[in-house]
This record gives C-alpha cells, structure tokens and sequence, in this order.
C-alpha cells in the first residue's frame, strides 16, 4: 500500500465524473421522471374524477326515472279518477235526460189523451144530437123508442 | 510458503506504475501514476458517464425501456435514499451519492473477473503487472473519500457559517472545556476519510487476495472456494458501494445540521 500521485489522478477523475453527473446526468432523468410522475397522477385523478361524475350520472339518472314513474303513477291515477268522474256525470246525465224524455212523453199522452177526449165528447154531443132528431122524427112509438135505443147504443159500441 | 508462490502473489499484488519524473515505466516515489488503477477507473467512469448520459438524451416520459428503467431504478433508490438522511437544499448530494455508488459498484465487480484474465491478456502485449481491481488500491479509495472529506469542511463552512465556531468550541463537553471540544472535533472529522477509504480499500484488497489464493489451490479444487467467495463477494462488492455511499451522504448532512 502507497500513496502516491495516483491519489490526484483519481481526485481529479472522480471530480470530473461528480460534476458530469451532477450537470448532465441527474436533473433530465430526474426531471423526466417527475414529469412521468405527474402524467400518471393527472390520470389517476381524471379517472377519479370521471368516476365520481358517472357515479353522480347514474344516481341522476336514477332519481329521474324515479320521478318518471311516480309522476306517471300520479297520472294514472288522476286518469281513473277522472275516467270515474266522467262517467258518474255521463250517468247522471243520462239519467237526467231519461227523466226529462219521460216526462215529456207524459204530459205529450196527457195532451192527446185529453185530446182523444174532446173529439169523443164532441162526436158524443153529435151523436146524442143525431139520435134525438131520430127519436123525434119517429114519434113516441115506445117499442120503436126502444129499438131506437138499442140502435143507438149499438152504434156508440 | 515457496518461492514460486510468494512470486506470484507478488506479482498479482504489484501495479502497472508510470514513472513521472521520467514518463518510463517504473516508480518514481511520490511522483508515479499507477496506471492500472487510473486506466480501469477512467473506463469505468466513462463507462458509466456515457451509459446514462446516453439514457438522459433518450428519456421517455411515457414508456421507458429496460435500460431507463434500469437508470431509473437506481436514481430512485439513491434519491430516495439521499431524502431520507438528507434535508438540506444542495444540488450535489444526490447526484455526489449516485456517482460514487455506481462507480465503486462498477469497480469492485471488477473482481470478480478471473484474477489471471486480465493480466495475462496483458502479459501478451509485454506489460508485466495489472492490477484490475482500482478500488483495491488506497490512492482510488482516499481519492474519493479526500473529494468527500473536502465537501465536508465546505459545507461545514458554508452551511453553519459563524455557528462552525461556536459549535467546535461548546460541543460535547461545554465552554469550560473547549480546547477538548476542539481537538475532539479535529479528531473526529479527520477520521471519516480515513474510515471511507480504507474499509473500502480493505474489503476489495482482502477480497482479492484471496481470489489470488485460490487460484494458487490445484486447478481441480479451485472451483468450490472460489465459486463460494464469489458468491459471498457479489454481496460484499454491493453492500461496501452502499456503506460508502451512506457514510458519504450521513457525513455531508451532519456538516449540514447544527447542533
């Protein structure tokens, strides 16, 4: 073992190299692997990111066709009720309506029932006329009288 | 021991030296370059330099390939590492950690080629010695733990500013006692190369020498020691990067933290 100017020879050597790697060796890798570095966080986070916006799309997602169905429910719903409705008022109606028709048609047999009466009572008084003049045209012939009568009868049967 | 082994351990244990008074082969006292040592840590470095500067040109920021993502791997973990020990705002610490991590990492796998390999390539051309592994050698080691232990002072000097002073003088003991407190701190704080350095330097010379013993058992037998030590040593050569990194980033963020 001897020292001797080797000992400068390596001094300056390894100087040379601390130096090189120091200067053009160290900060680009370094630099390039920060830069990776940040690359893959930037991704992870936007992954995060678009996982949470899918997550909140879908629970979006969710509430609305909740709400779709509810709101159709409702509708239906309304639908019966007012289906039901309808239909109470269309019988109502119609009820109504079959009433008045009856009514109607009541008073309408009344009038020609009334009618049918006045025309009899007219032909009647006629007819009572007819065979008066008959009875007197014949002359107090009791049997005749009778006969006349009976024709008379027969006639208004 | 023989004559003819003691020689070859010799010879694996002497470096290919450049004399620089003369530039001819051989030593010349404090004035040499051993150029095995200088030669194998310049590769490595360029080595390393390139590969990721090749990978820093190319990065991609969507995909990466098995050779970013291996320089990935690693600047993350030395990053993470350094953040955890390290609280301070200096740019060097972690790229300082990356560095001496992958080199010494780099050379000390070094070891675990086939001690002969190298050498007798070598031996073809006509160099005589080459020693392959460069953190077996104390001037690689304290080349880099003297690069730390100057860091150490500058940010000392820098970070704590006059509270340096007031903290070398007060602490472990109190005011009354500062002439302790300072030579405790000059202790401590000439220690930590000298600890960097020659755990490093240590592990990677005693790993090698044995290696070198083994390759002396007859060839028949070599291959249960030597498989063994080299399995146990991939974990050495791993574990002595990671301590020596550690230390390093532990050592800058105590010159960091006021006390």
């Amino acid at each position: 073992m001897e020292i001797n100017a080797t000992l400068i020879g390596q001094l300056i050597t390894f100087a040379i190299l601390v130096w090189f790697t120091m200067k053009y060796v160290w900060p680009p890798i370094t630099k390039a692997m920060q830069e990776r570095e940040k690359t893959i966080a930037a991704g992870l986070e936007a992954a995060e990111r678009s996982k949470r916006e899918l997550e909140q799309a879908q629970h979006k997602a969710l509430s609305i066709v909740h709400d779709a169905k509810r709101d159709a429910t409702q509708v239906i719903e309304q639908a019966h009720k007012r289906s039901a409705q309808i239909l109470e008022e269309a019988k109502g109606a119609a009820r109504e309506e079959g009433e008045r028709l009856m009514e109607r048609a009541k008073a309408e047999i009344g009038r020609e029932v009334n009618q049918a009466k006045e025309a009899l009572r007219k032909q009647l008084s006629s007819l009572v006329v007819q065979a008066a003049e008959k009875i007197i045209q014949h002359n107090l012939d009791p049997a005749k009288q009778a006969d006349l009568l009976d024709e008379f009868v027969a006639e208004i049967e | 021991m023989s004559g003819v082994q003691g020689n070859y351990i010799e010879h694996h244990l002497a470096h290919l030296q450049l004399n620089l008074h003369t530039f001819t082969v051989g030593s010349g006292g404090f004035w040499t370059l051993n150029l095995d040592t200088f030669i194998v840590g310049l590769i490595t470095a360029l080595l390393i330099g390139g590969i990721f500067r090749y990978v820093a040109l190319h990065m991609q920021t969507g995909v990466p390939g098995r050779l970013q993502n291996f320089v990935e791997a690693m600047i993350e973990f030395v990053g993470r590492t350094v953040h955890e020990t390290y609280h301070g705002k200096s740019q060097l610490i972690a790229p300082l950690a990356l560095t001496l991590f992958l080199w010494i990492f780099l050379m000390n796998t070094l070891d675990l080629l086939p001690v002969d390999f190298v050498p007798s390539l070598l031996q073809i051309t006509g160099i005589e010695h080459f020693k392959v592994v460069p953190t077996a050698d104390p001037n690689m080691t304290f080349g880099m733990s003297i690069s730390v232990f100057f860091l150490i002072i500058f940010y000392n000097f820098t970070v704590k500013g006059w509270r340096l002073g007031k903290e070398v003088l007060t602490s472990p003991f109190g005011p009354y006692l500062f002439p302790v407190n300072i030579f405790f701190r000059l202790l401590e704080e000439i220690v930590k190369p000298f600890s960097l350095a020659l755990r490093l330097f240590g592990n990677m010379f005693a790993g090698e020498l044995i290696f070198v013993l083994i390759a002396m058992l007859p060839w028949w037998s070599q291959w249960l020691p030597g498989g063994i030590w080299a399995i146990f040593h991939i974990l050495i050569i791993t574990v002595q990067a990671f301590i020596f990194m550690m230390l390093t980033i532990v050592y800058l963020s105590m010159a960091h933290d006021v006390h």
